[in-house]
């Protein structure tokens, strides 16, 4: 897997002035073509503002952030970039611009002077792609949350982007919402083998991902696999990050003196390791 | 309460009004309206108010839904009318102290009343068969010309889309402050009318304060979606006149021709 976004030293203060608070304080971080990566932190730690950078909503104050080797900087590839680039926000309400759903999802194809013949053809991929392609007519304030967000994700794909950025894009929908948006990425990263880039506050959603970047107030204080950053709880518990209830059982159990020598990461592997255990009783 | 309102709402189907091009229907539209405003006897007037009955008929929507969007209307609609019954100057056919009933005033107020009965019918035609994108979309290609006089259609146009697309939006979030503020002990439903205005500026603050958040998310959102303005923009649409259109165009020039010979017949009988 080659780098497809390089963010070199990157700082960000809203204020130009050398003494303002830095949000984001000398970032260095490689995300590969094709992988999944969970960024996690405390609320106010720099998340949002970072991802803001991979696609030039934001610019850095010093440093550089470079997707597919085009600086952000670069006023020319703004629009190569943030088609290249897409980002779900938090709030499915505020994305959607138009009243009917296909009519939105269009909005960017439209927008880059696509031919209206292509145009429908990713629609109605997109469309299909999140499984609302039956509802491409229907009007965007009669649907659930979780099928606003899949609409506005749709929107992004139609516009072929190689990297999705999403913003915390379940926080406000109910579990099966939740649910239905979290398969759409999973699909989106392994069948389609875009580049997904998830900030999330739920701990069961970052154990999908490929990578977890664990940031701390503007500083990237860790990367590692999900598995390696779930067996250290002492870390976890230092940056304020909830610990997924599988993890804290067996963690617990272990301190019970239990011999556990694995970590689980879901329900599944959590029950098989536990039925190992009974079973080297036999 | 924000429910009942069906004005200006999209009913989504596919009828031959449905169907028909939006920019034809703008169109049409604004010829029916000076058709009813040219009107000026009773033969011509029911027979526009018949073409029209006959238009509400085939968008298959039923009628109690283009009464519902009459609803708060029919207050100023009854207002206007009586109002008219006695300020007319003419031939007195009833007398009560200083009101006087005329025959011009009766004959005034059933056309103003039918003229504003259907302005609403017919404006309610465009908009329950006619989605609010392809509506903005027909009015964007219908005041394109504008441009040479350096009026920004494409912005209009877009501006249009998102009032279009945010007044459910807000209205749902006018019913969650309501109840924010009855939660708080705010209370919305009792006093004289006075009052009640006032109670609702607790609820008008935050939805302003709410509606900016919203706007900036928006902006972001269009942006992260490559907008930038009408140039080199392309539409999914595209639109075609077909002989369903042709059809409404000839059935609604023939009615103002109509309407016309019919005005000048009952000239030439007055003179």
């Amino acid at each position: 897997m080659k780098s497809f976004i390089d963010i070199i030293d990157l700082n960000f203060s809203y204020n130009e002035d050398n003494n303002a608070k830095k949000i984001l304080n000398g970032i260095n971080l490689n995300i590969k073509k094709g992988e999944f990566l969970a960024i996690l932190g405390c609320n106010g730690s720099g998340k949002s503002t970072l991802i803001k950078h991979l696609n030039a909503m934001l610019l850095p104050t010093k440093g550089n952030v470079f997707v597919k080797g085009m600086n952000t900087k670069d006023e020319r590839k703004i629009y190569d970039i943030r088609s290249t680039v897409g980002l779900i926000l938090q709030n499915p309400d505020n994305q959607i611009v138009a009243s009917i759903v296909e009519d939105d999802v269009a909005f960017g194809p439209e927008n880059l002077g696509v031919a209206p013949k292509v145009i429908r053809e990713r629609v109605d991929m997109a469309l299909k792609l999140v499984d609302m392609y039956d509802y491409r007519k229907s009007t965007t304030y009669s649907l659930s949350g979780g099928q606003k967000q899949r609409v506005a994700i749709a929107g992004i794909i139609a516009m072929q982007p190689e990297c999705i950025l999403l913003d915390e894009p379940t926080s406000m929908l109910d579990p099966e919402g939740r649910k239905e948006v979290l398969d759409t990425i999973k699909n989106l990263n392994k069948n389609f083998e875009i580049t997904i880039v998830l900030i999330t506050h739920y701990m069961e959603e970052a154990v999908n991902a490929d990578r977890i970047a664990i940031i701390n107030e503007g500083k990237i204080v860790r990367v590692n696999t999900p598995r390696a950053i779930f067996s250290d709880i002492i870390f976890l518990k230092e940056y304020q990050l909830s610990i997924p209830p599988v993890v804290e059982l067996i963690h617990k159990l272990r301190l019970n003196g239990i011999n556990l020598n694995n970590i689980a990461l879901d329900e599944k592997e959590c029950i098989n390791i536990l039925k190992n255990y009974f079973n080297s009783f036999e | 309460m924000l429910n009942n309102i069906t004005l200006g709402r999209f009913f989504p189907g596919s009828s031959f009004i449905h169907r028909l091009d939006p920019r034809v229907k703008v169109l049409l539209m604004i010829v029916l309206l000076l058709n009813i405003f040219l009107s000026t006897n009773y033969l011509s007037l029911f027979i526009v108010f018949f073409v029209v009955i006959l238009f509400i008929m085939l968008t298959k929507i039923s009628l109690k839904t283009y009464f519902k969007s009459m609803k708060f209307i029919l207050f100023v609609v009854l207002f206007t009318g009586i109002l008219n019954i006695f300020y007319a100057k003419g031939t007195t056919i009833f007398r009560l102290g200083t009101f006087s009933i005329t025959d011009e005033g009766i004959n005034n107020s059933i056309f103003v009343s039918m003229r504003l009965i259907m302005l609403i019918l017919v404006s309610s035609l465009l908009t329950f068969t006619t989605s609010p994108t392809n509506l903005t979309y027909a009015i964007e290609r219908l005041i394109r010309p504008l441009n040479k006089f350096k009026i920004k259609t494409h912005e209009l146009a877009m501006m249009m889309t998102i009032a279009l697309r945010f007044i459910p939006t807000l209205l749902e979030e006018i019913d969650k402050i309501i109840d924010a503020q009855k939660a708080r002990g705010a209370d919305m439903e009792t006093g004289n009318i006075l009052n009640r205005i006032k109670a609702f500026v607790p609820v008008l603050v935050p939805l302003f304060v709410s509606s900016f958040r919203r706007a900036y998310d928006l902006a972001l959102a269009m942006e992260c979606r490559c907008y930038n303005g009408g140039e080199g923009r392309t539409s999914m649409r595209i639109l075609h006149i077909c002989r369903n259109d042709i059809f409404a165009i000839l059935v609604v020039l023939g009615l103002f021709v109509l309407v016309l010979i019919i005005n000048n017949l009952f000239l030439a009988v007055s003179l």
